[in-house]
């Protein structure tokens, strides 16, 4: 199934199967945030990605699911411009990256590829937000210092500022990158696996912000492993191998064919009380 | 005050604080060195830079001008070639720098004259200081820390996550370039004080040793040039004192120091059977 014509937004005000209201998706320009048109990228020989074509709207939030080295981190690398697409373009708000503010974009990495023995502070993580384009030798005023105490407040984070990063929880390191990635006022706000190795508890505070800010009008793009985290609290999913295999709600995409052509592998999907659910089909026992 | 006796030699006074000024610029420079695991472009730096300063005595160029421009064109070389990619930083510095190094070398086993000087190129000559080569160690720490005190915060993104740092404007090919200039400008500056082979241990160690003290960047930045003095202070005490050389003795006091810390760290991380042995503070 791909159902790239289908329409962008996920619901206007509709309610999510988990009771999670489903922000509104605005379309009153009717240019897209992002767009990828046949884009296509390869680090060498090796091909990430192949023919995308993709839009992002204002105030959606979406996820994109697939296998280890399915291009999802490369297809986030892409729209943040640190991977340039080598056929196709990639437009943000319909023009070339180039000639438009990148710094309306927040980007927030995999903890694992953090250096938690890195001598830094909470705050000092958050205020790196300042630092964009322009900032040479600029040090924080007063206001931005009042904003740097705001994003913290909406993230639970006032007090820790002058913590280690690596002194808190899973939940609550996640919350420090995206406060960073806050603090520029971005109009979309790109997750890689921000729920990696986070217990559950951390996973709720995690979509917590994230649907809080996707609330503000934020959009978010995140990419995830867990198939059913992302049925139960996202109302968009893209199915990523390479090449885009479909797009759509999570009730209409994620189904057994789906699953098989992204994953390559069998998986048992069902439905209950309007959810969906996806377990891995048992290998026969040997004999 | 017997303390005082050394200060009444002029090439104690000079020495003394030559060693304080490049104590704290190398242990300013040296925390992003550590952080940015560029402990190895250090190294390789001071021995290009033998090269350089051999040329310039061949030549009869003064050292800073011709050392400095040697220096210069070898930190652009390793930023140029470990930013190719198909190289990796560390075998762009073992080919540039032990070329340089080679290169000086061969001219040493050419002019077997100078002997002396390149003893002190190698070794430092800190109690050789005039008072115009303080001056212009003083004019470039000043330099050097002025632009990495405007520079710290974009430093610091382009340091702890250069990629992120890059999508958010912050321009991490300026940054490094800027960076390895003020590297080789700072080993300029060290050499003639510290020698070629000392150079690096007086940017590594104030640093590691500050790493144990705090957790926080902006700490690290006071703490690290603060050690750099101390060491640089009492080094050249002790030299003086037990007639030792000087270069040889900052960098062994400073060794010393990170000793200490290692043992007392070692102890407590075995008592308390945590992680590493980095205080809260």
């Amino acid at each position: 199934m791909n159902t790239h014509d289908h329409p962008p937004g996920h619901g206007h005000g509709s309610l999510h199967p988990h009771g999670i209201e489903e922000p509104p998706v605005s379309k009153v320009s009717g240019v897209p945030l992002v767009e990828l048109a046949n884009a296509s990228n390869s680090y060498g020989a090796t091909i990430a990605l192949q023919d995308i074509s993709l839009k992002i709207w204002p105030g959606q939030f979406l996820a994109i699911v697939g296998p280890n080295g399915g291009g999802k981190t490369t297809l986030l690398r892409t729209i943040l411009g640190t991977a340039p697409v080598q056929q196709g373009k990639v437009l943000l708000r319909g023009k070339d990256p180039q000639r438009s503010s990148l710094e309306r974009i927040g980007y927030v990495p995999q903890l694992e590829t953090i250096d938690w023995n890195f001598p830094i502070t909470v705050e000092e993580v958050i205020a790196m937000g300042f630092f964009g384009r322009g900032r040479w030798f600029r040090s924080i005023g007063d206001d931005e210092r009042r904003k740097l105490q705001d994003v913290m407040a909406r993230l639970n984070l006032s007090g820790l500022g002058d913590r280690h990063i690596r002194e808190l929880s899973g939940g609550q390191q996640q919350a420090v990158f995206l406060g960073r990635a806050l603090l520029g006022n971005p109009e979309l706000i790109l997750l890689d696996e921000p729920t990696a190795g986070l217990d559950i508890r951390s996973r709720d505070d995690v979509i917590h912000f994230l649907h809080e800010i996707n609330h503000q009008g934020v959009a978010i793009v995140i990419t995830a492993h867990d198939l059913n985290w992302v049925a139960a609290h996202l109302p968009w999913v893209v199915c990523l191998n390479r090449r885009l295999i479909a797009e759509g709600r999570p009730q209409e995409v994620l189904n057994a064919s789906v699953l098989k052509e992204t994953y390559r592998g069998e998986m048992v999907v069902f439905h209950h009380d309007g959810m969906v659910m996806i377990g891995e089909r048992p290998h026969a026992p040997h004999t | 005050m017997s303390l005082l006796v050394p200060f009444e030699y002029e090439f104690f006074r000079n020495g003394f604080l030559a060693a304080v000024v490049v104590g704290a610029l190398c242990g300013f420079i040296g925390v992003y060195v550590v952080l940015r695991r560029m402990s190895y472009i250090g190294h390789g730096l001071s021995h290009a830079i033998f090269g350089g300063a051999v040329l310039s005595y061949v030549m009869n160029v003064n050292f800073f001008v011709g050392a400095g421009l040697w220096a210069l064109f070898s930190g652009l070389l390793i930023h140029l070639i470990s930013h190719r990619r198909w190289v990796g930083a560390d075998a762009a510095i073992g080919v540039v720098t032990t070329s340089s190094f080679a290169l000086g070398v061969a001219i040493v086993s050419t002019y077997r004259s100078f002997t002396r000087n390149i003893e002190a190129a190698l070794f430092g000559n800190i109690l050789g200081i005039t008072q115009k080569d303080l001056w212009i160690v003083l004019i470039i720490s000043l330099i050097v820390s002025a632009v990495l005190i405007m520079l710290r915060r974009q430093l610091l993104f382009a340091t702890f996550d250069p990629e992120v740092a890059s999508a958010y404007g912050v321009s991490t090919g300026k940054i490094d370039l800027i960076f390895i200039t003020l590297l080789a400008v700072t080993v300029l500056a060290s050499t003639q004080i510290l020698g070629v082979t000392l150079v690096a241990a007086a940017m590594v160690i104030p640093p590691v040793i500050a790493r144990y003290l705090t957790n926080r960047f902006q700490r690290l930045l006071i703490l690290s040039p603060l050690i750099g003095i101390v060491c640089g202070a009492v080094g050249m005490y002790l030299s003086f004192y037990l007639d030792v050389s000087s270069a040889a003795t900052i960098v062994l006091t400073s060794a010393a120091l990170f000793i200490v810390l290692e043992t007392f760290f070692w102890f407590r991380r075995r008592g308390r059977t945590l992680h590493p042995p980095f205080s809260t503070g």
